[in-house]
């Protein structure tokens, strides 16, 4: 390796160059979402100046000063009742994509099994969640079983949809190099058509990761005594309104948390692009 | 290097290295389907550079196909090496080049070239070729750690084209291999390809429906006619090697594009 040096020294630059690139894209990002923090700050003090303005009592909507004086007054019942939605959407989020993972699979190598299963998915998913809640009680009672399959039916349809979609994705011709190859049918799977299916397969985790959030509280929201769809029904019959509010703004944030976990998993495990060839 | 062979039964100078006869290749059910070959009988020399040319529907790609065991052989037969299509394919006797390059994007340009020896049955004591040694040979040293995207269309194909030869395969078979890239690059891997095949001696079948370029190449040439695929003539490039680009324009040059694009009109 005559060029061994070389490439050392060329190496401490790049992390010296890597280094200030790394600011710099941090400071561009800030300027490039600089519009939307400032509109979304603009809108808060909009909210508050018009609670204020025009005298609107509490109860009916409470401003933001309220809000964030529930956070403060309520951080026990919010963080014990958090814990629980938390668990319920990602354990949902898991087994919803696992197993449309592994249906996807078993449609991909039997036509058969997609022509038979594949109408009953899409009949499964064009039942109202908020239907299938109070028949999901009654079938397996009222703990944290009913919100997981809940939270786990409204992840598995897209997951399912777009891993068939992915998995089919390889192109004519790079089956066609595998057969040359005489590739067996698990090498195909696990050198193309696998990793070529990740793209849509982190799309559609993308949408489960708030879907999931979402199913959870559904479910809560049928005679459940915990979890924030618990606390978003308790706090809206009792006119606790900036709690219901409180409540719904980390609903919300745990959504978007949930989807920036999963964009960043993407980041790190897809880190190719697809070439087109034409 | 690649000239040196580990391989045992090298084809003696003169032999066949594909073998078709009578090869009839029809498609789909008996009163719907179409026939994409008829009675076509063709001998290609080891060693020799192959290009096959016609208007489209005629079956070149089919044939270049059935060789490659992609196609079901309906009547006939086709040999390579002496060997049917299907044991030539687990010997890893040939390799193929498609239109596009059929990269995996995940995969750097090495260990794209690495694939054939990662997948399917390897033959016990075959020896393979060095992939950086490869690479250097079709002109991307140093490039071995590129992803797929970084690369032109001309790169791809060449990772491409090293990647087929990992195996060190007797016949190589290119079906359009050039056809999706711009006319310099087409013009430079044309060299660089005839170049290779002096080197490396490996049979090339090669697909195109360029007159120019089938000319340029092909130590033979043979021509198929469409409806039903047919072959319509099988003649010998009278051109010396080795072969520039200048040489596309000499008269002796434009004589035999003349009369092939007579031909082709013909099918």
């Amino acid at each position: 390796m005559a060029n061994a040096l070389p490439s050392q020294a060329d190496g401490r630059d790049l992390t010296d160059g890597n280094r200030f690139r790394a600011l710099d894209a941090a400071v561009s990002a800030a300027l490039r979402h600089l519009p939307a923090t400032l509109a979304i700050l603009g809108c808060i003090l909009l909210w508050q100046l018009v609670v204020w303005g025009f005298s609107v009592p509490t109860f009916m909507a409470p401003g933001p000063v309220d809000v964030i004086k529930a956070f403060g007054e309520n951080a026990g019942i919010l963080w014990t009742n958090f814990w629980p939605t938390l668990m319920e959407a990602v354990l949902g989020f898991i087994f919803g994509n696992v197993i449309a993972v592994l249906l996807a699979v078993w449609f991909v190598h039997s036509p058969l099994a997609e022509r038979a299963f594949y109408p009953i998915a899409v009949i499964i998913k064009s039942i109202p969640i908020i239907a299938l809640a109070p028949i999901l009680v009654l079938l397996v009672g009222n703990g944290i079983a009913p919100k997981i399959i809940i939270a786990g039916l409204i992840c598995f349809f897209p997951t399912l949809v777009n891993m068939v979609q992915g998995l089919k994705s390889a192109s004519p011709a790079m089956l066609d190099l595998m057969r040359i190859l005489s590739a067996s049918n698990s090498e195909i799977f696990w050198r193309v058509r696998l990793p070529g299916s990740l793209p849509f397969l982190f799309a559609a985790l993308k949408i489960a990761a708030t879907s999931s959030v979402m199913g959870a509280i559904v479910a809560e929201w049928i005679g459940s005594s915990y979890g924030l769809g618990a606390l978003i029904i308790e706090a809206t019959y009792n006119f606790r309104s900036p709690l219901l509010y409180a409540t719904v703004v980390i609903a919300a944030s745990l959504a978007v948390v949930l989807f920036f976990a999963v964009s960043f998993a993407e980041s790190k495990i897809v880190r190719w692009k697809p070439t087109t060839d034409h | 290097m690649l000239e040196t062979r580990s391989r045992p039964n090298q084809a003696a100078v003169g032999s066949s290295a594909v073998s078709v006869k009578n090869l009839h290749i029809r498609f789909g059910a008996d009163d719907s389907g179409f026939t994409a070959l008829s009675d076509v009988s063709v001998e290609i020399p080891a060693g020799s550079l192959v290009t096959m040319l016609g208007p489209s529907g005629c079956g070149k790609s089919t044939l270049l196909r059935t060789v490659a065991d992609l196609v079901h052989i309906t009547d006939g037969s086709v040999s390579v090496h002496g060997q049917t299509p299907r044991k030539a394919r687990e010997g890893r006797d040939f390799a193929f080049v498609f239109q596009e390059a059929t990269l995996l994007p995940w995969r750097n340009v090495i260990d794209n070239v690495r694939l054939p020896l990662l997948v399917g049955k390897r033959e016990a004591g075959a020896t393979y070729a060095d992939p950086e040694e490869l690479l250097a040979l079709v002109g991307l040293k140093g490039r071995e750690k590129a992803m797929p995207h970084e690369l032109s269309g001309g790169q791809r194909q060449r990772v491409a084209i090293a990647r087929a030869l990992v195996t060190r395969p007797r016949i190589l078979l290119m079906d359009e291999p050039f056809g999706a890239l711009d006319e310099i690059t087409r013009d430079k891997l044309n060299e660089e390809l005839l170049r290779l095949w002096q080197e490396t001696g490996t049979t090339i079948l090669f697909v195109t429906h360029s007159i120019p370029e089938a000319v340029f190449l092909g130590q033979h040439l043979l021509m198929l006619a469409a409806h039903p695929g047919r072959v319509k003539e099988f003649m010998k490039v009278d051109l010396p090697y080795p072969r520039s680009l200048a040489m596309r324009d000499t008269v002796e040059f434009i004589k035999v594009t003349a009369y092939l694009r007579k031909l082709l009109g013909e099918c």
